[in-house]
């Protein structure tokens, strides 16, 4: 391995290891390999409950059924929401690179988490109104499945926001250090996987189910 | 009344009096209760004598900062060793009753009752895999890749901690199921829908369900981990091609981990779904379809199977191609199969449900791409026995065991190539014969290849050689004892006899069956002969010591150092210039030179994180199983909240001066001045301090 | 000078992403809202639709690049591309050939 710098998701999101010995940017890249080595496994964690979702496709067992379930606009506000975090987080990114203050990372953290905590609770809201309309986990194999990948979905989203704030009380307490920094980074790939996940949920999910 | 129930409900779940052993023993006192007692006796005699031990001789603090805590790649993978050789003795005993219940219970009811019988099957299985298999591969690796590839540690020591401890929590479960309550008895694979609510409503899946998921948890996190080692923590100048063969094992076989053990996190974490949640994934009502388990459970199985031997070709690689005295012969020809096995692994996942009812085009599909594995195994076999071919070959204990490994695996891989026939296989499915082909598979690729490679590399963990008189009386055991117990087994499965069976009816299976047990009676006593190797190889340590470090005249970087090697691992970072590097320094002059200067060196500093994280997460799953949820909170509570109170530390390293560490090497230096270089031939002599004598080119 | 400095070049990247996200979005969701074309067609648009703006995030929003210091990341995301392929492929020809012999 050539000791380059140039490591593009380092130099973008702004970890500033360009002057720092060796063995401190190795450490860097590594850790950032690793997180990226665990969102590879995260995904075909995800492409397996998607799999499954597709061969439950109609194991409704004559209870509720998707197309007349979803709810459209829903959908498309949840994944304009969650875009649009995506982009905000790319600003604290953005930040981190260009600006000396730590206020502005953590300005727009609070935007993304707003963001985030808002689809979250649109999620939970759908997911309300569908066990309103007897189409819970139990009743049948389709929704178990269904309930089971955007809920895993979920559940990411909110260990994102518990990250998010925390994240925002170490920048309070240690400024930005390299840690706070590699932990930024990181929390970023999270997020934006999160997206591309999601993307895949709507397209397959919510879109393929209201085509019917 | 009532209240006191609620109270007690509340308090231990669903955990009753009747729940242990002890007491269904004496409400009913068969054969089968009285012997699940008796493990149950075991572990819980065992446990207070450990720690009583332990605090007789006041160890606790040493055991606590030196091993427990410690974030040393080299001590993790001891301990992950350990772990592995307590779950194999307990794995090994159970497999030697179901052999005296199969021998004695032909058209009779035998020891044991038909729910003992499946709880030991599974448990035998389940723990092979998950807790002997997977914890010695990752001790070795742990403990050796990191010094061949010249680095200090793991990539991320602290998470190898949560690892360790993740395994050691989900064998303390296993543990915990012979004491309280019972395992599953629905074979290692857990197929619903036997193993769903509606037929089993006991404890047993759900034990089973926790201690896979700890275990594939801390897989994940080891793969992760070893990956990224390889990929980024090579020693300058140690370039893909110049890795040795363990090495890139090691690499591959991280790479199953990480993708290969999430569909059986989701397999297991779906099933508790179902069990837990009342979904229905797996369940005969309302949608479920229990073949997607089965996808999913062999998606991971089968790479599985290649996470376990991949690891031992590579040891197999190390120890030839040392105790050869050559270099291992097409190492280029070596790399590309074992890549390609690790890829291939990915395509054959249907030849374990050949039977489940695909059409014949897919059947035959996967048919031919099992076979295909083949040639890649088989070209590992030409090389190996090319290395020796005009080499100077030393018959030490891992030698033997890698010749052993060669006739057998072949052997074994001949029967696999006649199952991946999907007409065969639905002749034999269930059969012994399908038992005797992975057994035939995994002892030799996968035991052979660790016990080969703890003799290999114990000198260089502790410092003094194994007894060479009790290794090879070890390797008689194990190899006449696996001969005796598994080729009857393929006789009886031809004949018709099927696996996980608590009792024949046919009387001529009997003289079959015996010698089975006498075969595994034999591996029992192999596994005793490698304890008392221990203890007498302890006693007289003081004439094996091998200070200098190098005792079979090696090739790789972790020859190069010390034994026991420091914390460190390396005062100065080596400089590879080319394949076997240490080899070629010791031929041109250039080993056991001090450095020009030395550098401070940080090291991680101990944790307690680990362990809490780890024994936090197994309290969680054993409150789940009995449902006692206020363990279950607490228990993912405190796991959750060490992780993220670890993250708020900042002071995590910790700083060895270069002084100490120019000290250490030189004093190490002027040992190895005084030691007398020792030619091959006398390496098993007490002469052997470590030092090989060098034989110019 | 203004358009070239450092802060606007790693904007472009986000801003750039984020609008292909907005389009390639309501192009789906349109597609599926005023009902076009015949549902089979639809899905497939839909389907080709996403895997554009998996790739768009990857590269905008992830920096996944062609680039020779990026290799690791290419590699690991391709192998894991292919490995998703067999074990998503594989499962769904195993699970419908079993549904449609059961049929």
């Amino acid at each position: 391995m050539s000791a380059e710098i140039t490591d593009p998701e380092l130099l973008q999101a702004g970890l500033n290891v360009a002057a720092e010995p060796r063995e401190v940017r190795e450490h860097a890249e590594s850790d950032v390999l690793g997180f990226w080595v665990f969102l590879m496994s995260d995904a075909v964690i995800f492409a397996l409950l998607f799999s499954i979702y597709g061969t439950m496709g109609n194991a409704t067992a004559g209870g509720p059924v998707p197309q007349h379930e979803f709810k459209f606009h829903s959908a498309f506000w949840e994944t304009a929401l969650l875009l649009t975090s995506s982009f905000s987080y790319g600003m604290v990114s953005l930040s981190l690179k260009h600006t000396r203050h730590r206020i502005w990372p953590a300005l727009w953290l609070g935007v993304t988490f707003c963001l985030g905590a808002g689809f979250l609770i649109m999620e939970v809201r759908d997911f309300l109104t569908l066990f309103h309309d007897g189409a819970t986990p139990e009743r049948s194999g389709y929704f178990s499945s269904f309930f089971v990948l955007v809920g895993t979905h979920g559940c990411h989203v909110f260990s994102g926001l518990i990250w998010i704030v925390l994240m925002g009380i170490q920048i309070a307490m240690f400024g930005l250090d390299q840690r706070t920094r590699l932990n930024l980074i990181r929390l970023g790939l999270f997020w934006h996987f999160l997206d591309i996940i999601w993307v895949v949920i709507f397209s397959v999910v919510y879109l393929g189910a209201l085509i019917k | 009344m009532n209240n006191a129930m609620g109270f007690w409900h509340i308090l231990f779940g669903r955990l009753t009096w009747e729940s242990l052993p002890f007491v269904k023993a004496w409400l009913d006192p068969t054969v089968s209760e009285i012997i699940a007692a008796g493990a149950g006796g075991i572990v819980v005699l065992g446990a207070i004598a450990t720690f009583g031990l332990i605090t007789l001789f006041g160890k606790w603090r040493y055991i606590w900062t030196e091993w427990m805590t410690s974030l040393d790649h080299k001590k993790i993978g001891i301990m992950y060793m350990i772990l592995a050789v307590i779950m194999l003795s307990r794995a090994l005993i159970e497999a030697v009753l179901m052999r005296v219940q199969q021998a004695v219970a032909i058209n009779n009811p035998g020891l044991l009752s038909p729910d003992h019988f499946g709880q030991l099957f599974t448990t035998h299985g389940t723990i092979m895999i998950f807790f002997v298999g997977m914890p010695l591969l990752t001790g070795l690796i742990n403990f050796a890749m990191p010094l061949q590839i010249g680095a200090r540690d793991v990539a991320f020591p602290y998470m190898n901690s949560i690892s360790l401890w993740m395994t050691v929590g989900g064998g303390i479960l296993l543990m915990a199921s012979l004491v309280f309550g019972e395992f599953s008895t629905g074979g290692w694979s857990g197929y619903p829908p036997y193993t769903e609510l509606a037929f089993n409503g006991g404890v047993g899946p759900d034990y089973w369900i926790w201690a896979v998921t700890l275990s594939s948890l801390g897989a994940m996190m080891t793969g992760i981990n070893f990956a990224v080692t390889v990929y980024k923590l090579r020693s300058p100048g140690m370039r893909w091609m110049r890795l040795p063969l363990f090495t890139w094992t090691a690499f591959c076989t991280a790479i199953l981990m990480i993708f290969a053990v999430p569909p059986l996190t989701i397999a297991t974490l779906l099933l508790a779904a179902d069990r837990y949640l009342g979904m229905h994934f797996f369940t005969n009502a309302l949608g479920g379809n229990m073949m997607n388990f089965v996808n999913l459970f062999w998606l991971f199985g089968h790479p599985e199977v290649y996470i376990l031997i991949l690891p031992a070709f590579g040891i197999f690689s190390e120890v030839v191609s040392t105790f050869s005295a050559k270099v291992l012969y097409g190492y280029t020809s070596l790399v590309i199969a074992t890549m390609a096995i690790a890829l291939l692994s990915f395509t054959v996942w249907l030849h374990h449900f050949f039977t489940m009812g695909q059409s014949a085009p897919v059947n035959a599909v996967f048919g031919i791409a099992t076979m295909a594995i083949g040639i890649p195994t088989g070209v590992k076999i030409y090389n190996w026995i090319w290395t020796m071919f005009r080499g100077e070959v030393r018959f030490t204990t891992p030698m033997l065991f890698s010749l052993a490994f060669m006739v057998t695996f072949v052997i074994g891989g001949m029967s696999g190539i006649i199952l991946a026939t999907p007409p065969v296989d639905f002749m034999v499915h269930n059969t012994l014969f399908l038992v005797a082909h992975f057994h035939n598979m995994l002892i030799p690729g996968m035991l052979y290849g660790m016990i080969a490679g703890y003799y290999y590399w114990f000198p260089k963990a502790f410092g003094f050689r194994l007894s060479e008189t009790w290794g090879r009386i070890a390797f008689v055991c194990w190899v006449v004892g696996f001969y005796l117990a598994f080729t009857p087994l393929y006789v009886l499965g031809l004949a018709g006899a099927p696996r996980r069976t608590q009792e024949f009816f046919d009387p001529s299976f009997r003289p079959w069956l015996i010698i089975a047990l006498l075969g595994a009676l034999l591996i029992a006593a192999g596994l005793a002969a490698l304890f008392i190797q221990l203890w007498v190889s302890i006693k007289q340590r003081d004439t094996t010591r091998v200070p200098v470090g190098d005792p079979w005249d090696a090739r790789g970087l972790e020859w190069s150092i010390p034994a026991p090697p420091p914390d460190y691992n390396f005062a100065v970072l080596p400089q590879v210039g080319r394949r076997d590097a240490f080899y070629w320094r010791k031929q041109n002059n250039g080993a056991y030179k001090p450095a020009d200067h030395y550098r401070d060196i940080e090291v991680p500093k101990n944790s307690m994180c680990g362990v809490l994280v780890g024994l936090a997460a197994a309290a969680c799953f054993f409150g789940l199983v009995w449902h006692i949820w206020w363990l279950a909170f607490c228990g993912s509570a405190l796991t959750i909240g060490t992780i993220i109170t670890r993250s708020f530390m900042r002071d995590v390293v910790r700083t060895i001066p270069a002084a100490e560490v120019e000290a250490l090497d030189r004093r190490w230096l002027e040992t190895a001045a005084a030691a007398l270089p020792v030619p091959r031939q006398l390496e098993l002599t007490p002469e052997n301090e470590g030092l090989a004598r060098c034989q110019p080119k | 000078m203004k358009i070239s400095s450092p802060l606007t070049r790693d904007f472009a990247p986000y801003f750039i992403g984020y609008l292909l996200a907005i389009v390639l979005t309501g192009c789906a969701f349109s597609c599926v809202y005023f009902r076009l074309l015949p549902p089979g067609l639809t899905f497939t648009i839909v389907l080709g639709l996403a895997l554009i703006q998996v790739i768009v995030h990857m590269l905008c929003f992830l920096h996944v690049s062609l680039q020779r210091s990026a290799r690791a990341n290419l590699q690991l995301l391709i192998f894991s591309a292919v490995i998703i392929m067999l074990m998503v492929g594989g499962t769904l020809v195993i699970l419908f050939n079993e549904r449609a012999r059961m049929m």
